[in-house]
């Protein structure tokens, strides 16, 4: 339906305080929500980093920057290694991968929301479009 | 089963990881003539400008060979190859045998004729070694001044790297352009503009015939034009080609570079070859060539590794793509971005004053090239688009517009990206 409310979710997740209104408001650099909602008439969708089997995200990483969890199997980035070179962004076919706007020069992605048992996304969601399983 | 890669970059550990995922008990070895463990060539020039320091280098954990049981001959050259014997031949005639090889080799910088060229202060840039040695000799010699032969990727990196370390630098390229093997002219415009604001002295269609030296050491570039510009460095940087040193004089096929067909294997049954060294298939352009860009060699590496180990495997074909960001100014380009036959449609939007390029060229309706620059924002949607050949024709009109995302394409293709694993968008 195109709430949006997702977005929010994502943002106050990814921010420092946790607060909605200081994540929004009041603090530097201001978090990015690390999906994307795309809206076109009476369709809508959020998408988020699809943690792809056959990743090309990993194989274009030239810093190891970008690694698969051994445990949960998302595709993560590690700020500490990741210069900003932006090949990652250059071949994923999903659009997923943003650059981290203010602050350091990373990429920005979903990392499932690392810790919480589920990603803050499906478990806000009101309709319950969005979901998360896991598949081998 | 014997496995060696001679190779230590992107193509030999995608290989690696390959072969261990089907075979964990093979003695498997890795001979690099290059002393470090392993480390990131792309990053040269974030390390000269001292954007990262040496630890951030390695883009493989320290322990991954340990992991992946790896016995590491460092810091000796694989000089030749007894094809017949299955043995690699190391200097002082060092042999080492193998059932299956993967020769991953990489690149090396082409150094053109100039007269001057043995002199102190001169210098390629592809390697680790490379950017040290630069930086010793700017150290010592209290460089104020350097050269840059070449305006294409490695020659930009490594001039925006010096300037950075506040050396005035002028570069030299040949052609009427900068980047004029992947960008168009609106492209390089704005990035010569750029290059020029931050100090950049550029002169194009020139190149360097002559070196002065003042005790043995660089003093002066004296160009085709007759331009003699001061200097204590020259880097040299007018492109790179297989290095294949090693199959010289044996029975293994190459034109420029190795030639694999699809399991990238060589005419050879038990010898491979893979990224910068080989030529694979251009899946754009429908002939094989080399394609020296890290994902295309990690990639290719997989490939071989995985048939190496036995496991069937097809390369599904590259095409070159490069992501650079430059003066601060984000650029990816992909394909064909610069078609000079007739039959290509180009869609363009141009903001100079921002700046913001973009530019898509397609052949029939479907996208074969692109260029984005200051705005690279899901780039890689488009890149997909070529990958996947797919028919623009429906959606051409917000190819270039605020609203283009995975939700304008097809459905039947946004169901195709999610196929196998992923969840239905």
């Amino acid at each position: 339906m195109g709430c949006r409310l997702c977005e929010v979710y994502c943002l106050v997740q990814h921010s420092r305080t946790k607060n909605i209104i200081k994540a929004y408001k009041g603090e530097y650099p201001k978090p990015q929500p690390r999906l994307i909602v795309e809206e076109k008439g009476h369709i809508s969708f959020a998408l988020q980093c699809r943690h792809c089997e056959d990743a090309p995200c990993l194989e274009a990483c030239i810093t190891g920057a970008m690694y698969r969890d051994k445990n949960t199997a998302a595709i993560l980035c590690e700020e500490n290694k990741c210069v900003g070179c932006w090949m990652c962004i250059m071949v994923c076919p999903f659009g997923v991968i943003g650059r981290n706007r203010e602050g350091k020069k990373v990429i920005s992605k979903c990392d499932l929301c690392i810790g919480a048992e589920t990603p803050v996304c499906v478990k806000n969601c009101p309709n319950e479009a969005i979901i998360h399983e896991e598949r081998k | 089963m014997n496995y060696v890669i001679i190779g230590n970059g992107p193509s030999a550990i995608s290989a690696v990881r390959a072969i261990r995922e089907v075979d964990l008990r093979s003695k498997l070895t890795i001979i690099s003539d290059e002393p470090y463990l392993n480390y990131s060539r792309p990053l040269i020039s974030y390390l000269l400008s001292k954007r990262i320091e040496k630890d951030k280098m390695p883009f493989c954990q320290e322990n991954f060979y340990e992991e992946n049981q790896v016995q590491l001959i460092l810091n000796k050259r694989a000089k030749s190859l007894d094809v017949k014997e299955k043995n690699i031949i190391l200097s002082h005639k060092e042999r080492i045998p193998f059932d299956r090889l993967l020769i991953a080799t990489g690149g090396a910088p082409i150094i053109p004729e100039f007269r001057g060229r043995d002199l102190f202060g001169i210098f390629t840039f592809t390697k680790l070694q490379d950017a040290e040695e630069i930086a010793r000799y700017i150290r010592y010699n209290k460089v104020k001044e350097a050269v840059v032969v070449g305006g294409g990727l490695i020659g930009l990196k490594a001039a925006e790297a010096i300037i950075e370390l506040k050396i005035k630098v002028t570069i030299v390229e040949l052609a009427d352009r900068i980047l004029a093997a992947t960008f168009d002219k609106n492209a390089s415009s704005v990035i010569e503009v750029a290059l020029e604001k931050i100090g950049g002295n550029l002169l194009t269609n020139n190149t360097a015939v002559e070196i002065k030296s003042k005790d043995k050491r660089v003093s002066e570039v004296i160009l085709r034009d007759k331009k003699r510009i001061r200097a204590e460095l020259v880097i040299v940087a007018i492109g790179v080609r297989p290095e294949i040193e090693v199959v010289k004089g044996t029975s293994i096929k190459t034109n420029k570079g190795i030639l694999v067909n699809n399991f990238m294997q060589t005419n050879i049954k038990d010898i491979y070859a893979a990224g910068d060294c080989c030529e694979a298939k251009d899946s754009l352009l429908g002939i094989n060539r080399p394609i020296p860009i890290w994902p295309v060699a990690a990639s290719q590496g997989k490939v071989a590794g995985y048939n190496m180990a036995g496991v069937k495997r097809e390369y599904s074909g590259s095409f070159t793509m490069n992501s650079i960001e430059l003066c601060g100014i984000p650029t990816i380009s992909v394909g064909q971005t610069y078609p000079q036959k007739k039959g290509y449609e180009v869609l363009e939007y141009f903001d100079k004053d921002k700046p913001i390029y973009k530019r898509i060229v397609l052949k029939n309706n479907r996208i074969v090239g692109a260029i984005f620059l200051g705005d690279i924002e899901r780039a890689g949607i488009y890149t997909g688009l070529i990958k996947d050949r797919v028919d623009a024709g429906s959606f051409k009109e917000h190819l270039l517009k605020e609203d283009f995302g995975l939700i304008i394409l097809p459905k039947e293709y946004r169901k195709h990206l999610v196929t196998g694993t992923g969840i239905e968008v």
